[in-house]
């Protein structure tokens, strides 16, 4: 059963139509991430579902019961928020206790609860203090932990890592993916890190200008992204996109770029393109789908290509190194030792498997 | 070296001017109290005698035995009920004006507006009403008036508070499971601790200060200090010594209550600075 249901919701903040007409359906126990730049809808959404904010249209059901007309205190739920939204003029403690003692829990339970979340977060030695003697981490995890302590439906988390430093928020993240499998409870979160969507979802749920572009499981959208908004928006580096038209005989078929150069596409795949002959497409490749080919190297899907090299940013175990093809200028994700300075020339392989092929006047991914 | 010793001198130049201004400003109130403690003798005496030959306090027990002490008490009914009022009545509207955008963006600014009315345009107006509600010379007329006058000043100045307070605390409240007016309670007013305090001293003593509606709306039940001192100035002669323990007996309440609540007063004002 889904544990929570929307049906073609709208909001308007004045003149501006913040979510179009979204429908979701989230499972019971599922992390479901919502993710897309700002502006996208997705906190507004996440805030709707919440009720704190009014939907203009459309059904909220949380447990098979519409809540539209619910105030949030009866819709339970739990939210974490951005800023951490602790009171500073009461101990973490009461701080954590506050939604209990407002749903008027007994006394003794309580006390029980707050240490037991406390002790699941880390933060037991804290609970005497005031947030203001605690660092950003510490309040990001009492925030955390008033959530937690209570037993609610769904649990709503607003961009709650966008205020830490990376090194804390790639900490939080495996402690918040923890207390998902500790509690198996229902969870959204809104994010606009792509990595975080990545990383922590279950499912994605990938939104631009308030409507759902696409979603289903991280990997799924990344390897098969329905639209060129997806491809570019899921990955680091983004997917290159490279403007291109299709060409091909009775033999095989590839894409021939702005500079003349013609990329081989698998047979299987030219096949299924056949009917698409002459028409322009925009070839999108992933940074790690182009390595560096090996001598006499030779798979079918694979194109080579002679690259000068304009920047090379080493990370590590890998380097990215910025070519020209096409007239775009591409990324390529290769071994630390596969290209050591600006204008060396390289032969690079372009795995054209895996590349997607999108329709330029739609935006949709053809093949 | 140098510098020091002009940094030093800086500051005895700058203590010393403090020290003069504030001699200053309080020698009025000083020389009120003296007043209040003198014999008739001593405040007429020439050349002025700046400290009486023995603290007593017969002024004060004449105003007590005539009954007009009670005008203090008077001020202070009045005074309190109205800040109440107007604290309670003026704060809810506020967090509305902030939360709900009630009246769109003009309203709050209309409502401060009503603050800049000069009273005496409408004394009569008023009196005349009261006039025919039999209000005149009651506590409630009185009450009602202030707390009327005292609005837009609580209202402007509340508003002001409650958008400093992140509204994700409330909100955070209001999924944790209060209701508006829990977090009203629980959240808004603890936030705003500070400001509730200065505004309400600054009503209170706006209040305790009020003259004009007094001396119309008043006769002899519910005359408030202010009236009350007028009374001593008299066509023959004046009356000194009722006239400073009189004023005395209205300054120490306001004394007392600022000393006790100047942390929260200070604090509130400047929180105010930030954003109106």
């Amino acid at each position: 059963m889904a544990d929570l249901r929307i049906t073609g919701l709208h909001k308007y903040y004045g003149n501006v139509h913040a979510v179009r007409g979204v429908d979701l359906e989230i499972a019971a126990g599922e992390f479901t991430v919502l993710v897309g730049p700002s502006g996208c809808g997705k906190s507004t959404l996440l805030r709707t579902i919440a009720g704190l904010e009014d939907a203009d249209a459309g059904t909220i059901e949380i447990g098979g019961e519409v809540v539209n007309d619910e105030p949030p205190r009866r819709r339970d739920i739990a939210m974490v928020f951005q800023n951490y939204a602790l009171y500073p003029y009461m101990t973490v403690f009461d701080n954590i206790a506050f939604g209990l003692r407002a749903r008027k829990t007994p006394r003794a339970d309580i006390d029980a609860k707050v240490r037991q979340a406390a002790q699941m977060l880390a933060i037991g030695p804290l609970l005497d203090r005031y947030p203001r003697q605690l660092s950003g981490g510490q309040l990001q995890r009492v925030a955390i932990g008033r959530a937690v302590v209570r037993n609610a439906r769904l649990y709503l988390f607003d961009e709650p890592l966008s205020n830490l430093d990376a090194q804390l928020r790639d900490e939080m993240r495996g402690e918040i993916k923890r207390l998902h499998q500790e509690l198996g409870k229902t969870m959204i979160y809104v994010t606009h890190d792509q990595i975080e969507a990545m990383t922590m979802a279950d499912r994605i749920v990938l939104l631009r200008d308030g409507t759902i572009e696409q979603q289903g499981a991280p990997l799924d959208l990344y390897e098969r992204p329905a639209t060129r908004y997806v491809a570019g928006f899921l990955g680091s580096p983004p997917m290159n996109f490279v403007d291109a038209d299709l060409v091909g005989n009775d033999g095989g078929g590839g894409v021939r770029l702005s500079d003349g150069t013609v990329l081989g596409l698998p047979a299987s795949r030219a096949q299924r393109l056949a009917g698409k002959r002459d028409r322009p497409v925009v070839l999108g490749v992933r940074p790690e789908h182009i390595t560096r080919a090996g001598a006499g190297e030779s798979r079918p899907g694979l194109a080579r290509h002679l690259a000068l090299i304009d920047l090379v940013l080493p990370t590590g175990a890998r380097t990215y190194a910025t070519f020209r093809l096409g007239g775009a200028a591409v990324v390529a994700e290769l071994h630390a030792h596969d290209v050591s300075q600006p204008g060396e020339r390289v032969e690079l392989a372009i795995d054209m498997n895996r590349a997607v092929l999108i329709d330029p006047s739609t935006g949709h991914v053809i093949s | 070296m140098k510098a020091r010793r002009r940094k030093r001198f800086g500051v005895v130049v700058r203590t010393l001017a403090a020290g003069a201004l504030t001699l200053f400003f309080l020698f009025p109130i000083y020389w009120l109290f003296m007043i209040s403690f003198k014999t008739p003798d001593e405040i007429f005496a020439y050349p002025p005698r700046w400290w009486p030959g023995r603290i007593q306090f017969d002024n004060y027990a004449v105003l007590f035995k005539d009954g007009d002490a009670t005008t203090v008490w008077n001020s202070f009914v009045v005074a309190g009920a109205s800040t109440l009022a107007a604290m309670f009545l003026g704060t809810i509207c506020a967090y509305s004006l902030a939360r709900f955008r009630t009246g769109g963006k003009h309203l709050s600014n209309w409502i401060i507006s009503q603050r800049m009315v000069p009273p005496i345009a409408v004394v009569f107006p008023i009196f005349l009403l009261y006039v025919t509600f039999g209000w005149v010379d009651t506590y409630f007329g009185l009450i009602l008036l202030y707390t009327t006058f005292n609005l837009p000043y609580v209202i402007w100045m509340m508003r002001g508070y409650i958008l400093d307070i992140p509204i994700s605390l409330e909100e955070a409240a209001l999924v944790d499971g209060c209701t508006r007016w829990q977090v009203l309670w629980k959240v808004v007013f603890p936030m705003a601790r500070a400001g509730l305090f200065a505004t309400a001293i600054f009503t209170f003593v706006f209040a305790w200060n009020e003259f004009l509606f007094a001396l119309v709306l008043t006769r002899t039940e519910v005359t408030t200090y202010t009236v009350q001192v007028t009374h001593y100035f008299g066509g023959q002669s004046n009356f000194w010594a009722k006239i400073s323990a009189m004023s005395v007996l209205g300054t120490v309440p306001i004394f007392i209550v600022v000393a006790f609540m100047q942390r929260y007063l200070v604090r509130g004002i400047s929180l105010g600075a930030v954003k109106g």
